[in-house]
């Protein structure tokens, strides 16, 4: 899946709130939709997005077909050490995926 | 000839208007749930104040699939003090748990944002979990409007 | 004879602001044409604007990472896209000299794909052909929208500009009438825009993703329940034509969001 990680700013110092936006495209199937033939389309959402920073879980939130398609977030963490954020999700078909971005983080 | 032309315009949209099958106040009133069994389950029956967090809403959507949602919530975010999680409640989607987002002491400030879909006008709900226990809330209503054409494409 | 008079003065008066065309006049003057953008909501124009939370933006980078994807990419021909698409989309839909037929930029990226990549034929709609349209329209963005409708291009322009006057559907209207004659007006919930295709491809919120120029005519034409002609279809490319036309100097915003 296409996911775009955005941090603000992108270059933080120790200590700073750093802003990180994602936007990941998936169409987040509600489940109430119907096809052609009056057949339900199955839901399929993202249902758990996580963010690790170095390895430690740092965010975590649980989606339903409430969130919007290609699904956008926007949270915050602090700034500590150098190093990775890893942001990861799955569906409810059990597709897993992730998407990483370097921190760097100045004295 | 042209007033019968501009007569069939008139006539011709008001045929191609999709109108609402919820005109009327009483019946809107009907889909919308009370929040508060969903509220109490979620704090164990401790009552939740209005106050400390700030929920962003555009009053009035396009059509409810893609509005963007701000929630922040008064607190230093500290490791004694903090937000533990905000929860997202709908009183007329399907699913009426929108979404919980889980935060702590290395989060810095509490504050989310996203997008969310909204199955027609209601009022959403965001309720901050503290770290002390207690438990914050605010509402906001939305209109969401329908599509002037309807589109089969 | 009060009533004839009557009848008369209303004929004439709607005889002005009538809905025939001729030649080349345009019913929106070059000076009143404004954006789709300019139609939409506050949040509409803000998912816009940003561009990193733009979902059209996601179509945008799948397209630069098919760009260059694959041992006869389009790269290996064309390079850095930045540099040799700037300014392309802003010409279509123009004629292909080789086959003489009118293609908007998506048939210009299939023809590209199936006769020189020999990769296998992009579907019409689909996310890949969005993809790539996407991006390479999104390389000339800001430039003024300008097409030619010069030698064989005359009779498409005149073929579109009869389809937008001419009344279809269930609904009996013309393309004209919502957005030559109300542009700017309030139809139920929503302002009638002029109905240009500067932005496309686009991300539309009913959609809940990205689409073409032609998706979204196929959208009008259920709307006033008329036939949606299949993808393809060579009216569309006419209208098109004529779209960008009266469009000319918009600038290219893909990839845009509307409602």
């Amino acid at each position: 899946m296409t996911a775009r990680i955005q941090l603000i700013p992108p270059r933080p110092k120790r200590g700073e709130i750093i802003e990180i936006r994602v936007l990941i495209q998936h169409n987040m199937e509600t489940g109430y939709r119907t096809d052609a033939v009056g057949g339900v389309i199955p839901r399929n959402c993202i249902n758990v997005f996580s963010c690790r920073y170095n390895g430690a879980e740092v965010f975590r939130a649980e989606l339903s077909p409430g969130i919007s398609a290609n699904p956008f977030l926007q949270f915050y963490t602090v700034a500590e050490t150098s190093g990775e954020l890893e942001l990861s999700w799955m569906d409810d078909q059990g597709r897993q995926d992730s998407e990483r971005a370097r921190i760097v983080v100045s004295e | 000839m042209k007033r019968l032309q501009r007569r069939g315009f008139l006539a011709g949209l008001a045929g191609m208007i999709a109108l609402p099958a919820t005109w009327s106040t009483g019946v809107v009133a009907q889909q919308l749930r009370s929040v508060e069994p969903l509220l109490l389950a979620l704090t164990n029956g401790v009552p939740v104040r209005k106050g400390r967090v700030t929920l962003d809403l555009p009053q009035l959507a396009d059509n409810g699939n893609a509005v963007l949602l701000k929630v922040s919530v008064e607190s230093p975010m500290s490791a004694t003090h903090h937000v533990k999680s905000i929860h997202l409640i709908s009183n007329r989607n399907p699913v009426a748990e929108m979404a919980n987002f889980y935060l702590g002491p290395r989060t810095g400030r509490a504050q989310i944002a996203t997008r969310v879909r909204l199955a027609g006008s209601q009022t959403v709900t965001a309720v901050a979990v503290l770290s002390d226990g207690s438990f914050w809330m605010d509402s906001a209503p939305i209109v969401v409007t329908l599509s002037s054409c309807l589109d089969e494409s | 004879m009060i009533r004839r008079i009557a009848v008369w003065f209303v004929a004439a008066t709607l005889a002005a602001s009538g809905i025939a065309a001729s030649g080349q006049e345009r019913r929106i003057a070059l000076e009143d044409l404004r954006s789709g953008i300019a139609f939409s909501s506050r949040e509409i124009r803000a998912m816009q604007e940003d561009d990193f939370a733009n979902p059209g933006m996601l179509w945008v980078e799948k397209g630069a990472k098919l760009w260059s994807a694959g041992a006869r990419s389009c790269a290996s021909c064309h390079r850095e896209a930045e540099k040799s698409m700037k300014g392309v989309a802003t010409r279509y839909p123009a004629i292909d000299h080789g086959s003489g037929r009118l293609f908007n930029l998506a048939d210009r990226i299939m023809h590209c794909r199936s006769e020189r990549q020999g990769a296998p034929a992009l579907r019409h709609e689909s996310d890949e052909l969005l993809s790539l349209t996407a991006f390479v329209s999104h390389q000339s963005r800001g430039m003024p929208v300008g097409v030619s409708i010069e030698g064989p291009a005359r009779p498409h322009f005149e073929a579109g500009r009869d389809f937008f006057y001419r009344r279809i559907g269930q609904v009996n209207i013309a393309c004209a009438h919502c957005h030559d004659a109300n542009w700017g007006k309030i139809l139920f919930a929503e302002t009638i825009s002029q109905g240009h295709p500067n932005a496309f491809p686009i991300y539309r919120t009913q959609w809940q993703a990205a689409g073409s120029m032609e998706r979204r005519l196929r959208a009008c034409l259920s709307g006033i329940r008329a036939e949606m002609l299949p993808y393809g279809a060579p009216e569309y490319r006419d209208l098109e034509l004529y779209l960008a036309w009266r469009a000319q100097g918009l600038p290219i915003e893909a990839p845009g969001v509307r409602r």
